[in-house]
């Protein structure tokens, strides 16, 4: 082991990604364009989420005005939003499209209301409709209690997951797909002509690698923060080490798959075939709380999932260090794991 | 085929054989290559060239056989002393010419300036190039500068100059002639029997596997094959040739004489009068020993 030699391996490779304009923008543009279009779109407001016809409007009339005869509590929930309709037919053909999710006939009483019975949000709909008109004890009974310090915006919740899942595709793509051209193209038997261990070009790349995730990391969180104003409950040291192991971890995942092969095909599939599935159940995008146990249990093997639990605990829910010690040990456990296996498998030439 | 005894050999390849399914790539080749020779494997695409000298340079394993480099098996040293030059490399993509003969450069303990092998394989102009974004015939002397590198004792060079134009390709065997005034062993595969003429004072043809004959390269040429060809104008042809110690036909308007000496029978057309200007003499090259051992051309 020469560190001289790792060194100048890390070096080329860095380089390497520096200077290949197209791929270097795309690295910092993606989850920048991604993280700023889900910040425009959820403004950090709470945005409706059901939509109620009401008819007949006449389409001089505003739909505002006309709905007086609803329960107050009912005609100014936030998260409801107002249509008006001519007639019952054109109000009765969004329904059936689920382009609303509850029709209503204007200044009727009792109220007369259409619900689709496929439709969730129809049923959720018809349900504020009917607590509103319930007697007003009931309400009585509950008290509402305010959650405003820890209110999660989306966007705050999506922000790991944006990163988390670029540096997941940066790391296997980067690594995995990287090293098998290399491999096909003769670059790395020309190494292996040289005094280079394979136990050092595996290390420079997996440094280089993670040097460049926690580079993109920073420039694009400083970048989106500076735009939008992340609200981080936790330390942002511990963020950054939570991130680091989950770097790590998913570079040396990208070490297994580029331990061997020559076909740049194969190892696009055997890429797309683990970060798609781990995209969507690491919960980049939404929760999979609802899902299955058996799936939540399996979304279990990908690191993403683990490095975005940690993150969101340290980020949106303050938590130390201490508590998101099981997901870092997990990573490091599986980095260890996946390193064994890199190093094992390894080929220069085939 | 037996080994030629070498005085001092720096390689020695013991009945190498590689399999590749039902095709033997080498089947059972065994030959030494001496210290400070230059030593060509000459033959035609195909011919398990590539196969058996990255054997030797212990690239690819052989299925069977023994390689032994200054009388033991390849240990650690063995990169630290070896250049290698394949037949083709992509280089690191993104990296000046100077970068990557840096970069290649700490790779090894102990390493010649890199400002001498810019000089060396005129590399001056290119050096702040990218690596593809420059011509063929700068590629291959990049490729050459960084098999000579570590100041290597053995220099492995896998068709050198093949693709290369003519001018390309002698600005190339310049190089390495001055590679070969150094002192260091040379092992070259070429499919140009002109290549391995000029640079290799040692060659071993190759045919479907194995070595089908092995020596200097006019000595090959003086055993397989001995006789020169002159070919003298039909009317400058002298009435009585019978004296002429030679083979004789006619091809068109002219008459070939193939014959083992080639002095004297120019001795005689000079004192049967015959005009000199208007013959041609062709001596044998290597490609008519491959012709005569396989009865095919070295370029298919
Ligand atoms: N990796 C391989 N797998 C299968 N066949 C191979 C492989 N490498 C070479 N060959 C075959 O071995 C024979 C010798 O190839 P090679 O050594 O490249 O010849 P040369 O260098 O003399 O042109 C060829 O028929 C080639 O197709
Ligand atoms: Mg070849």
């Amino acid at each position: 082991m020469r560190f001289k030699r790792l060194w100048a391996i890390f070096n080329a490779r860095n380089r390497e990604f520096f200077r290949d304009r197209a791929a270097f923008g795309w690295n910092f543009l993606f989850p920048f364009l991604i993280i700023l279009g889900f910040g425009v779109i959820f403004k950090g407001d709470y945005q409706s989420q059901f939509k109620v016809g009401l008819f007949p409007i006449p389409h001089d009339a505003s739909v505002n005005s006309s709905k007086d005869f609803l329960p107050d509590s009912f005609a100014t929930f936030k998260a409801i939003s107002f249509v008006g309709f001519e007639t019952r037919v054109q109000g009765m053909d969004k329904l059936k499209h689920h382009k609303i999710d509850l029709l209503i006939e204007a200044g009727t009483q009792p109220i007369l209301y259409w619900v689709s019975d496929s439709s969730p949000s129809g049923a959720i709909a018809e349900r504020l409709l009917k607590g509103a008109l319930a007697p007003p004890e009931t309400s009585n009974r509950f008290e509402k209690k305010d959650i405003q310090g820890l209110q999660v915006r989306y966007i705050d919740w999506l922000f790991p997951g944006v990163l988390g899942m670029n540096m997941m595709f940066s790391a296997l793509y980067g690594v995995g797909w990287v090293v098998v051209r290399y491999r096909k193209n003769g670059v790395l038997k020309r190494l292996k002509a040289t005094p280079l261990t394979a136990f050092e070009y595996l290390a420079a790349q997996l440094l280089s690698r993670i040097f460049l995730l926690m580079f993109t990391l920073v420039i694009v969180w400083v970048g989106c923060d500076l735009l939008l104003g992340f609200r981080v409950y936790g330390s942002l040291l511990n963020l950054f080490l939570v991130f680091l192991a989950g770097s790590t971890c998913m570079t040396s995942l990208g070490l297994v798959i580029a331990s061997r092969g020559t076909s740049e095909e194969f190892t696009n599939g055997v890429l797309n075939f683990i970060s798609w599935p781990m995209m969507f159940l690491s919960e980049v995008w939404f929760s999979i709380e609802g899902a299955p146990a058996w799936l939540q249990a399996s979304a279990k093997i990908f690191p993403l999932t683990h490095l975005l639990k940690a993150a969101r605990q340290v980020m949106n829910e303050g938590q130390g260090l201490w508590a998101v010690m099981p997901e870092i040990t997990i990573l490091y456990a599986m980095t260890l794991v996946f390193l064994l296996f890199g190093a094992a498998l390894f080929s220069w030439n085939k | 085929m037996n080994m030629t005894d070498t005085v001092d050999p720096l390689i020695e390849v013991i009945d190498i054989q590689k399999h590749y399914q039902r095709l033997r790539a080498v089947d059972g080749v065994s030959l030494s290559i001496g210290r400070g020779s230059c030593f060509g494997l000459l033959g035609p695409n195909g011919a398990g060239k590539t196969t058996l000298i990255e054997i030797i340079e212990d690239i690819i394993d052989p299925t069977g056989g023994t390689i032994l480099y200054k009388g033991a098996s390849r240990a650690a040293q063995f990169r630290q002393e070896v250049g290698i030059m394949f037949q083709q490399t992509a280089l690191l993509s993104f990296l000046t010419v100077a970068e990557t003969l840096q970069t290649f450069s700490r790779l090894y303990d102990n390493t010649e300036p890199i400002s001498h092998l810019i000089q060396l394989c005129h590399l001056e102009e290119v050096k702040g190039q990218l690596n593809d974004k420059i011509s063929g015939g700068q590629k291959q002397r990049l490729l050459l500068a960084l098999a000579l590198l570590n100041r290597p004792e053995l220099v492995f060079l896998d068709e050198p100059s093949t693709g290369l134009d003519p001018q390309a390709r002698r600005n190339l065997w310049d190089i390495i002639k001055t590679v070969k005034s150094q002192g260091r062993t040379i092992v070259l595969t070429t499919h140009y029997m002109e290549e391995a003429e000029k640079l290799c004072d040692d060659i071993a043809i190759m045919d479907k596997g194995k070595v089908i004959a092995r020596g200097e390269p006019q000595a090959l040429i003086q055993i397989h094959c001995r006789r020169a060809t002159l070919s003298v104008p039909k009317d400058q042809f002298p009435e009585k040739p019978d004296t002429l110690q030679g083979f004789i036909n006619e091809r068109g308007d002219r008459i070939q004489i193939r014959t083992e000496n080639v002095n004297a029978v120019v001795g005689q057309l000079l004192s049967m009068g015959v005009d000199m200007r208007g013959v041609n003499v062709k001596t044998p090259t290597l490609e008519d020993v491959f012709l005569k051992l396989t009865g095919r051309s070295l370029r298919e």
